[in-house]
């Protein structure tokens, strides 16, 4: 970025850190841009005269004399049709050899949408999941992130989930990627054949950790872009969430803050419910649904992170591996959509809500009855039918590797439910046994 | 002249101004920005310098900008029209603001300066009055809407003059009294009150005693909460809060329901600003929007503004009181309220409490629930604003300080357990982990007694008394195996899934179910502790499942339907023939 006329050039840092660096300067805008020897820096605190810089791409090696320009600008990216299909990183420029993009310089994190002006979700996204559009029913507008262990295969799970959504934009917002996930992303992208209508800001575990700061932030403003100005449905995915807050605790500590539960920053909840209230229905048509992922240290949802973000999602999706089946599973009990109540039964069977519950219900039981097993009492003839019937559910419908529609899978649950259970151990409306049960009497 | 100063130092949404005059903790400022003001409250006072906490982003403040002080703290707009009306944290109407987006610097007026109220007085000239004394009252929506003499007037006036009946703006005198030394003071429909300080325009506050309806069997039933009573309901993310707190807010028995939406999501909000212009009141037929204020500050809009819009909801609540109705006040969730207070702390690096919270966390909590209340006003009236905020612990640990400032002072406590979440045992409310300290107020006792039965309260203790056995007997065959307990712990436990699946849980998705009013909340419990007290006899243990799930899933039948419609009766008669296959002794 070049410099104009007008701009001062300071030369004398008075401190450094990992993160931060410090000098005296006037007339300084606060979250205002900056380049330190031409890195990317923003103004975090402002006292008197002296002004702390957060360095995104860290401070090595960068000495006392370094020149630092300011711009004058917050944060900003030019949007526009031109970028569709393209690959940038989380500063904005183009990663994928193409040529800059033109358009109309948006300052980065805009300021909420007026909650009145919002339309409440209502449309309905199939994903033909069953752990998910059964149990856990998307809805355009919402944010929910996937919970999972590193080891599972989130990714792909999201990327099955992108494009099969019905999305009119898809911007992948990657912090941390692991090269591999990036190519892997690249080149799912680009086999679907729809790669005009997909964005990616990536910041990969080869770019330095603070950038990943910025890519949430660059995500949703293109994403608020299409989806108030052209009206369009747009799908952001943000993986992997929990990088984004380690980066965030980097800086708060470097700052001196007082940490608060597992050594993330106090502000962690709000930080964290700016980014997903960005998910939005417009009444005119335009939505932003955000899909995240959050990794998990061994399961435990309890840390900061998958605690917070549980608190401000609208639910979340448990990947895990069922060892009875072999096969990964959304898992039906600490899964939840929020927002299924505004579709389910009314955009789907009506029969659905019901048929949901009783079948995560018997489920529940098959896991009591493996506890009983496991501590070596006898099973009930009722145990065992949940057990082998937990099995089939799990096969037929939790598994991510189903593609049914809710219909089809409204049905194998009753199937389900004939095969091993009598109406009353269901517990289902009569009006909908009758309907759609088909017990033989 | 005001105060005025200048921003030296900015740290997120903490900005020091260099202050050339006096200040007050609290005050309230604003710094321009360009051609914007932005609104700021003295949060702590230093050497020459004011450190406030900006209600809006700082993005480009720079040091030197000009900053003017008011005077005042921040401060409610009260008058007719509050009512129905979306407000974010500082009183903006909400549907008065102009864009999709929340601009900074946007403020719109809490009340319409130019709409003609049909004043009635009820005060003559002659009268003597002191604050909160009502002079006359306007029709707002379909509730009177009582003129008061303003909160801010201390000791008693004489009433000189009085308007006729006749239609008023908010801003026209209605009123003109006179002090001890016969200088004038003209009264108008809208007065200022500061959220930070309780109205306490009342004569006594009594302890609270009148039992509040709520729908909602669990609460009702088994821990029942007051008019001017305290409750909260602590629970993990995904376990009911906000679902039973909606639940509450469209189904009590209050006259006027104030939600403040502090810190979570938006579309929940934006569910209540659908729902509400469509559902009736289940008392008076009326719509729900009629009898409702919101006051939203949700996770994305300014933190600092979230700290004052819970206060903001309690001062309307309170305005409200003084015109003697019952107000119910919900919060969702006063631990967002304290993540406010901990981030500014935060930044003002003062020395944390636990959890990095301020140390004065349980202090700023107990004031603000001790707002709450039932209360004798001056006129003889009662009043009430019963308060219920839900609590998000970290981690669903309810060992942390919030809950544990909040256990200190609330007086009913709904636990949500996680265990019946994942179950989709809804609502998730533990009723034995739960308490309501009412159901040992003699007064509430004796009032319990006359409005519904002699033997209501002894019936809630039975019930409680089988859930527990029920809950020992469950343990005790998880240890040693179906077939390593006498055959009856099986009934016991049995016994106390009927309880569970029939009072305890219920579907806030179901038109019949989400609603249970108290006449038939008692019929229910007593049908289900007659069953609970009948003997049945089984050959084996095998046998005591399936039984009790068919009449578990007949009396569920029951729920769903209309109370007493043909079904309901039809399916209690199939109860009562089941129930004649296995009893022993004659109910
Ligand atoms: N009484 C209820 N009946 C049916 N479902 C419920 C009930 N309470 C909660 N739920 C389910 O639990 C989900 C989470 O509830 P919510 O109140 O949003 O939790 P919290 O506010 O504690 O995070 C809801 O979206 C709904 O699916
Ligand atoms: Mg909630």
């Amino acid at each position: 970025m070049a410099s104009t006329a007008f701009q001062k050039i300071y030369t004398k840092l008075t401190q450094i850190t990992k993160a931060t660096c410090s000098l005296h300067a006037t007339q300084v805008g606060y979250e205002e841009m900056a380049t330190v020897n031409g890195r990317m820096a923003q103004v975090i605190k402002i006292q008197g005269d002296l002004v702390t810089l957060q360095v995104f791409s860290g401070t090595e090696g960068l000495p006392t004399n370094a020149e630092v320009v300011f711009l004058g600008h917050a944060p900003q990216l030019l949007v526009g049709d031109e970028l569709n299909g393209r690959f940038f990183n989380a500063l904005g420029n183009p990663i994928d050899g193409g040529p800059p993009v033109a358009g109309k310089a948006t300052e980065l994190g805009s300021p909420s949408v007026n909650p009145v002006k919002r339309k409440q979700p209502s449309e309905l996204i199939a994903t033909g999941i069953a752990g998910i559009d059964l149990n856990n029913t998307l809805v355009t507008g919402q944010k929910i992130p996937f919970f999972a262990d590193p080891d599972q295969p989130f990714n792909q799970v999201m990327a099955i989930v992108a494009l099969r959504a019905k999305a009119d934009k898809i911007i992948l917002g990657g912090m941390g990627l692991t090269n591999d996930d990036y190519l892997f992303f690249r080149n799912i992208f680009e086999n679907a054949g729809s790669a005009s209508h997909i964005i990616s800001f990536v910041n990969t575990n080869e770019d330095p950790p603070l950038e990943r700061l910025l890519v949430p932030d660059m995500t949703l403003t293109a994403a608020e872009y299409f989806a108030v100005e052209k009206h369009q449905k747009v799908l952001v995915l943000l993986t992997d969430m929990t990088l984004y807050a380690e980066a965030l605790s980097i800086v708060s500590n470097r700052m001196d803050q007082i940490p608060s539960k597992d050594s993330m920053p106090g502000s962690l909840y709000s930080d964290l419910a700016r980014i997903y209230e960005k998910a939005v229905q417009f009444p005119d048509g335009g939505s932003i649904t955000i899909i995240a992922v959050t990794t998990l240290s061994g399961g435990d949802i309890t840390h900061a992170i998958p605690d917070n973000t549980g608190y401000i999602t609208e639910g979340q999706l448990f990947i895990r591996k069922d060892t009875d089946i072999g096969k990964v599973i959304i898992d039906p009990f600490r899964s939840l959509s929020r927002l299924k109540q505004l579709v389910i039964g009314k955009k789907t069977r009506e029969d659905h809500p019901q048929v949901m519950n009783a079948a995560v219900r018997l489920f529940a039981d098959a896991m009591n009855a493996k506890t009983k097993l496991e501590n070596g009492f006898d099973l009930t003839d009722y145990d065992q039918r949940t057990l082998q019937y937990a099995k089939e559910y799990s096969n037929r419908l939790l598994t991510i590797d189903v593609t049914l529609d809710t219909d089809s899978m409204l049905d194998t649950a009753w199937e389900l439910f004939r095969k091993y259970f009598s109406v009353n151990e269901v517990a289902i409306k009569t009006e909908f046994v009758e309907k759609y049960g088909m017990w033989e009497t | 002249m005001s105060t005025t100063g200048n921003v030296s130092g900015i740290i997120s949404n903490l900005v020091i101004v260099a202050v050339d005059g006096v200040v007050a903790q609290n005050e309230i400022c604003y710094i321009l920005k360009d051609e914007v003001k932005l609104m700021a409250e003295v949060i702590r006072i230093g050497k020459e310098l004011a450190y406030v906490q900006v209600f809006e982003s700082t993005r480009g403040l720079k040091p030197g900008m000009p900053v003017e002080f008011t005077g005042h703290m921040l401060e409610a707009t009260l008058g007719p029209g509050l009512l129905s009306k979306n407000f974010d944290g500082l009183q903006n109407d909400l549907d008065k603001m102009t864009g999709i987006f929340l601009k900074k610097g946007d403020y719109a007026p809490a009340l319409e300066d130019n709409k003609l109220w049909n004043f009635k007085p009820l005060a003559h000239p002659g009268d003597l009055v002191t604050a909160g004394s009502w002079l006359g009252e306007v029709q707002e929506n379909w509730m009177p809407h009582k003129i008061m003499v303003p909160f801010k007037m201390t000791g008693t006036y004489t009433v000189k003059e009085i308007a006729q009946p006749g239609e008023y703006t908010i801003n026209d005198t209605i009123s003109i009294l006179t002090n001890s030394s016969a200088h004038e003071i003209p009264v108008k429909m809208v007065q200022k009150w500061p959220v930070k300080i309780p109205i306490k325009a009342y004569k006594n506050k009594p302890r609270p005693y009148e039992f509040m309806e709520t729908g909602v069997r669990v609460i009702d039933s088994l821990n029942p909460i007051v008019r001017g009573g305290t409750g909260f309901i602590p629970g993990a993310f995904g376990t009911g809060k906000t679902v039973l707190e909606h639940a509450i807010s469209k189904q009590a028995d209050a006259d006027i329901i104030v939600v403040s939406a502090c810190g979570e999501r938006a579309n929940e909000v934006v569910e209540l600003f659908a729902e509400f212009p469509r559902l009736d009141d289940p008392r008076t037929g009326r719509k729900l929007l009629e009898r409702t204020t919101i006051v939203a500050n949700t996770s994305n809009m300014p933190v600092a503004a979230r700290e004052a819009s819970i206060y903001t909801a309690m001062t309307l609540a309170e305005y409200y009181r003084s015109m003697g109705m019952k107000i119910l006040l919900l919060a969702d969730s006063t631990s967002r309220w304290a993540q406010a207070l901990r981030e500014m702390s935060n930044r003002m690096e003062e020395l944390p409490g636990p959890d990095a919270f301020p140390m004065d966390l349980q202090a700023t909590i107990s004031n603000f629930y001790a707002r709450a209340g039932f209360v004798h006003l001056n006129n003889g009236q009662t009043g009430s604003v019963t308060f219920i905020g839900t609590v998000s612990p970290a981690g669903g640990n309810l060992k942390e300080p919030v809950t544990e400032a909040t256990k200190k002072t609330a007086r009913c406590f709904y636990a949500l357990s996680q265990a019946r979440a994942d179950s989709k045992r809804y609502p998730a409310i533990d009723a034995l982990e739960s308490y309501s300290k009412y159901l040992e107020y003699p007064e509430f006792q004796e009032y319990i007694k006359k409005r519904l039965s002699e033997n209501w309260i002894n019936q809630i203790q039975e019930a409680k008394n089988i859930l527990q056995k029920g809950h020992e007997a469950y343990e005790q065959i998880n240890i040693l195996g179906d077939d390593g307990v006498p055959i009856d712990y099986h009934q016991i436990f049995w016994k106390s899934e009927v309880i569970d699946f029939i009072i305890l849980q219920q579907d806030a998705f179901d038109k019949v179910d989400a609603n249970t009013p108290i006449d038939r909340q008692q019929y229910m419990l007593e049908l289900v502790l007659n069953i609970c007290r009948t003997e049945f006899s089984f050959e084996g243990f095998e046998e005591i499942n399936p039984y009790f799930k068919r009449i578990i899933h007949v009396l569920k039948q029951m729920n769903y339907a209309g109370f007493k419609s043909e079904n309901f009766i039809a399916q209690e008669k199939e109860l009562a023939e089941i129930m004649a296959e296995r009893a022993i002794k004659p109910q």
